[in-house]
């Protein structure tokens, strides 16, 4: 299947920004069930300084605001085309080794919440686990339309017993590291049956099962990844996968909108 | 090892005096000691004068303390240098091929030489360097080796400071400084000379440059302001090498580079000597609260746009947990037998080594694994019960916390004291220069002395001084 | 050069040369005050109101006394131009921008900087006070003596300069705008001995008196000492030498750079603007608001510096 996106975003402040800098993962990776055919970014009101691929493989632009600016727009663009492999998506190929996805981190670290979770997952095979541990957290975080909660880590959003698909994410990859499994968040895009605009791009999480390798799970909806998923950017929770990590100095009083439209070829 | 025998560098045992110092212990023995001390007062008035302080934390901005300074220099023959700096050079090889490697593939870990967990369970691995490979594949431009001997020829390596060691402005004014006040001394004794280290440290860091960098690269020593403690040396270090001492309010990303602020506008800097932790380093990547680096400047690093010395990451080679691992490490990576001795140590985290190291708190040192300066630790013959028994409770707590070593007897070297020479604890800190060409060692280094008796502390924080370190010519 | 550098440098010279003036201030104070008989605690407002003292030393004290006004001036740590701050300070700037500095002239500060502490360490008393200060004065020459000496004429040299003449200018204006009034024709007609008296603190408070006798002679002519002062490019302190002194070395810059900047252009300005007449069309002008004008021309320009030459982001 190949999918069209565009992705913009506006920040309007009201006052000048006087210096700033942003750090995107916005670009789709290749490899695995997914190839980008092409893809291209545009900035208005800043430049672009640089960009690498940082140890999750993940694309990193580098980019700066214009000095004085009060309007910042980054727009991609692109076409990615998908093959379903229900999730899995293959032996783990670096370039960070294996065991630094068991690493846990301020967001999903494992406290009481997330090991009395743990032991209500049963299944026979690893994978089963993993599908338990997936529907279980369903269960137990309801699913909330909305802005994520800055800063709330997997703890947070189980005593809250709801969150957005961030949330149910930290909560599975809290989990799944303390059961043994190295795990890894990934953001991304997923193309909508009913419609094709989006105010936000969504999260999944990935373990790493032996024999069959990375194995993503939705855990928002509760399904694996199929042909409607877009990967963009993996690491081992929202911080290193955030589409957009940034500093100013100056610009006060921001405002954001967000337009994101997936659709099918 | 015996505790009341100590091998003193300076006599013999038997009375007379050691090879090396025999020409100054005849100078010493025509002078006269009120001469000498009001010479060691005027050391301590040059040092002011010049400013030479350090600034003690947490005080207020007035509080600048001096180093003391003592006058008999500790004095090494060139054969012992020789098989030294031979050592030396093995361990710092060692280093770098293993910071390359753990960052890489991996390949000790793989090898079964360390265990995985020693770096996955380790706070100073550093993931953001994973597959970073660092301009000139050099990730320790300037390695500190902390050296204690014991006796004739036995040497041990009691630290490596592969983050950003200190002390060299003390080498090089402890050096001018004793020129200035007996320079006769120069004329009976040819020492090699240090001089030339801040030439040495700017062609090796210059050596260092991104790929693409002009012909003379610009480079800047990066320091996180006058209330540093260490604030002296950056100065000095940049006046010295005659390049621009920054702080992270002077840098910005500017046309992918990290460029400086002048007069004239941004300028981009090639290499970033830099005298502050990684934690500080980008509030873009690492602490957002810091405001002592660029933001970005890991991002610049990354792209390859900058070289920042020491590389990022370093940290994890000057570990204590991995230090224990350093014989495997140096004969891993060189194929050799390691030149230099580690000092014994127990890793608490094995069951049969803390068992011991429980049953003998008293004879030993225990040192966190995390954590530097000599405030984590016990040194047991010299601790109170108490103190015992709180490190006991620790160390049964968290064992993977700590390592043990057995208290060294550390040499002596006479100090000029009230009474004339007396004998104190020293230790040495040669320091060492890395760049593609090749690997440096300034001839000596630092040497600090306990200078309270019997004292097996040389920390300057907690009572130590410093002496200027004589390598001879012959 | 790291336009902090160049900040740095520009704040080093200038605090020495505010200390500089304010111990030449205290010293002025004293003289008066002995030499007048009577409340002589009054003479000491003006001293602090000159110094830019007065309204934070009313904060802490209830009345002027001389030794409180004298200890306010010398070391409080709450008056920024106090001797002891402001030699504190330079040195403070001086660590700042080490690497531009010769050896000379670091140890110069550092040691002043160790003699004042030292001096200043306890309260003086006025049998020590003219010691103390001619230590300190002393001490500041040397900074001086080993800049002149051991400097390279660059940028580095241009900034110190530029400090240095810029604090100066603002203190002999700041001498006139507290003082102008004894110098207005109407009051000079009295000719007084009091007159005499305020003339002569006038001239010792910016180290003329010498120098004026010499021009004029020993008759004290309130439009010859305002001349003296403000348009004579003879007199060091004089503000038309320092504004000169300040072109030449934002000139300098404007060369070193190869390109002129709009602080070489204010100062060409204030220079030809202001500073090129006769002491008649001041007069005519209005001497408190020719003095009113040129402190806010002399801080408009100092800001000018600073964006010019990027001591701040």
């Amino acid at each position: 299947m190949r999918l069209t996106i565009r992705h913009t975003t506006r920040y309007r402040f009201e006052s000048p920004v006087s210096y700033g800098l942003q750090q995107l993962r916005k670009v789709p990776k290749t490899g695995h069930q997914q190839q980008v055919i092409h893809w291209r970014t545009e900035i208005e009101g800043g430049r672009k300084e640089l960009s690498y691929e940082d140890h999750h493989n993940n694309v990193v632009e580098l980019i700066s605001f214009e000095r004085g600016t009060q309007d910042l727009a980054v727009m991609s663009e692109g076409e990615v085309e998908i093959r379903d492999t229900s999730g899995v998506l293959g032996p783990h190929s670096g370039p960070s080794p294996l065991w630094l996805y068991q690493r846990g981190t301020t967001l999903t670290k494992a406290g009481q919440g997330v090991r009395g979770l743990a032991r209500s997952v049963e299944g026979e095979t690893e994978l089963d686990r993993l599908h338990s541990l997936m529907q279980v957290i369903h269960a137990a975080v309801a699913f909330e339309i909305g802005d994520p909660h800055a800063g709330w880590s997997a703890e947070d959003a189980l005593a809250a017993g709801r969150g957005v698909c961030q949330d149910h994410t930290h909560v599975f990859l809290a989990a799944a590291r303390d059961m043994g499994w190295p795990a890894r968040y990934v953001s991304g895009y997923l193309m909508l049956d009913d419609r094709v605009e989006q105010e936000a791009m969504h999260a999944w999480a990935e373990a790493h099962v032996a024999g069959l390798g990375w194995v993503g799970f939705d855990v928002a909806n509760a399904i694996a990844p199929d042909r409607r998923y877009v990967r963009v950017a993996t690491g081992l929770d929202y911080s290193e996968a955030a589409p957009v990590t940034g500093m100013r100095i100056g610009g006060i009083g921001e405002v954001l909108t967000v337009q994101i439209g997936v659709a099918q070829q | 090892m015996s505790n009341d025998t100590f091998f003193d560098e300076m006599w013999l045992e038997e009375g007379g005096v050691r090879d090396p110092y025999r020409r100054f212990a005849t100078w010493f023995d025509d002078e006269n000691p009120k001469d000498l001390r009001a010479k060691q007062r005027e050391a301590e008035d040059l040092f002011r004068l010049a400013g030479i302080t350090f600034n003690v934390y947490g005080r207020s901005a007035a509080e600048e303390r001096l180093i003391p300074f003592d006058i008999i220099p500790r004095i090494i023959s060139n054969a012992e240098w020789q098989r030294l700096s031979r050592g030396i050079e093995q361990r710092v090889r060692a280093i770098n091929a293993f910071l390359y490697d753990i960052y890489h593939r991996q390949e000790i870990v793989k090898a079964g030489r360390i265990p995985e967990g020693m770096l996955a369970r380790n706070d100073a691995f550093l993931p953001q360097m994973i597959n970073v490979t660092p301009p000139g594949g050099i990730y320790t431009h300037i390695v500190g080796i902390d050296l204690v001997r014991t006796g004739p020829g036995q040497f041990y390596v009691l630290e490596d400071n592969a983050r950003t060691p200190s002390g060299v402005s003390y080498m090089l004014e402890n050096r001018e400084t004793m020129l200035q006040m007996f320079p006769e001394l120069f004329v009976r004794n040819r020492v090699q000379p240090v001089q030339n280290y801040p030439t040495d440290l700017r062609r090796s860091l210059a050596a260092c440059a991104p790929a693409g960098a002009s012909g003379r690269p610009t480079v800047a020593v990066l320091t996180p302001g006058i209330y540093n403690s260490a604030y002296y040396e950056h100065a000095f270090l940049a006046d010295q090498m005659g390049v621009e001492l920054v702080e992270g309010s002077d840098l910005r990303v500017v046309d992918g580079r990290v460029a400086m602020r002048t007069t004239r506008g941004y300028k981009p800097i090639d290499v970033l000597y830099r005298r502050v932790d990684d934690d500080f380093l980008d509030p873009l990547n690492f602490n957002p609260e810091s405001q002592l680096g660029p933001p970005g400047i890991m991002d610049v690093y990354r792209a390859g746009g900058i070289t920042i010395a020491n590389a990022p990451g370093t940290g994890i080679a000057d570990d204590k947990a991995i230090y224990s691992y350093m014989p495997e490490i140096v004969e891993f990576y060189t194929g050799e037998r390691p030149l230099l001795e580690n000092v014994p140590t127990w890793r608490c985290s094995d069951p049969d080594s803390l068992a011991y190291v429980l049953d003998n708190l008293s004879d030993l040192v225990v040192k966190e694994v995390h954590g530097s300066g000599g405030y984590g630790m016990l040194i047991g013959p010299t601790a109170t019960k108490r103190d015992i028994a709180a490190f006991r409770r620790k160390l049964r707590a968290r064992p993977g916390h700590y390592i043990a070593q057995p208290t060294l007897a550390l040499s002596t070297v006479p100090i000029f004291s009230r009474a004339g020479l007396a004998p104190r604890h020293v230790d040495l800190r040669p320091f060492v220069l890395c760049c593609p060409e090749g690997i440096h060692i300034t001839p000596g280094g630092l040497t600090r002395v306990a200078l309270k008796k019997g004292s097996l502390v040389v920390n300057s924080s907690q009572g130590g001084g410093t002496k200027d370190t004589w390598v001879l010519e012959d | 050069m790291l336009g902090k550098t160049a900040n740095g440098l520009f704040w080093m010279y200038r605090f020495l040369e505010r200390a500089e003036n304010t111990a030449r201030l205290i010293e002025t104070g004293q003289r008066i005050a002995l030499t007048r008989s009577g409340a002589s605690d009054l003479e000491w407002r003006p001293v602090l109101q000159t110094a830019g003292a007065l309204d934070a030393f009313l904060q802490v004290n209830q009345e002027i006394t001389k030794d409180a006004a004298i200890d306010w001036m010398l070391r409080s740590k709450d008056n920024p131009s106090s001797l002891q701050s402001c030699i504190s300070a330079a040195r403070q700037n001086a660590r700042l921008v080490r690497t531009a500095l010769t050896h000379e002239v670091w140890e110069a500060i550092n040691d002043a900087y160790m003699r004042a502490q030292r001096l200043l360490a306890r309260k003086v008393g006025e049998r020590d006070l003219s010691a103390v200060l001619g230590a300190v004065r002393q001490s500041i020459s040397l900074v001086r003596g080993a800049t002149l000496g051991t400097m390279l004429r660059n940028d580095i040299y241009d900034f110190a300069r530029i400090g240095t003449f810029l604090e100066r200018a603002d203190n002999t204006a700041r001498i006139l705008d507290v003082k102008y009034y004894v110098l207005l024709p109407s009051v000079s007609s009295i000719g007084s001995s009091l007159d005499n008296v305020q003339w002569e603190t006038i001239l010792r408070s910016v180290s003329a008196r010498g120098g004026f006798r010499m021009e004029y002679g020993n008759n004290y002519d309130p439009q010859d000492i305002a001349k003296f002062l403000i348009l004579d490019r003879r007199m060091p302190r004089s503000l038309a030498f320092c504004v000169r002194k300040l072109r030449d070395n934002l000139g300098y810059l404007v060369e070193c750079y190869g390109d002129r900047r709009e602080a070489w252009t204010k100062a060409d300005h204030i220079d030809r603007a202001y500073l090129s007449h006769t002491i008649e069309t001041i007069f005519d002008y209005g001497l408190h608001e020719f003095i009113q004008r040129l402190l806010a021309l002399l801080s408009d320009l100092g800001a000018q510096i600073e964006r010019d030459y990027r001591f701040y982001e």
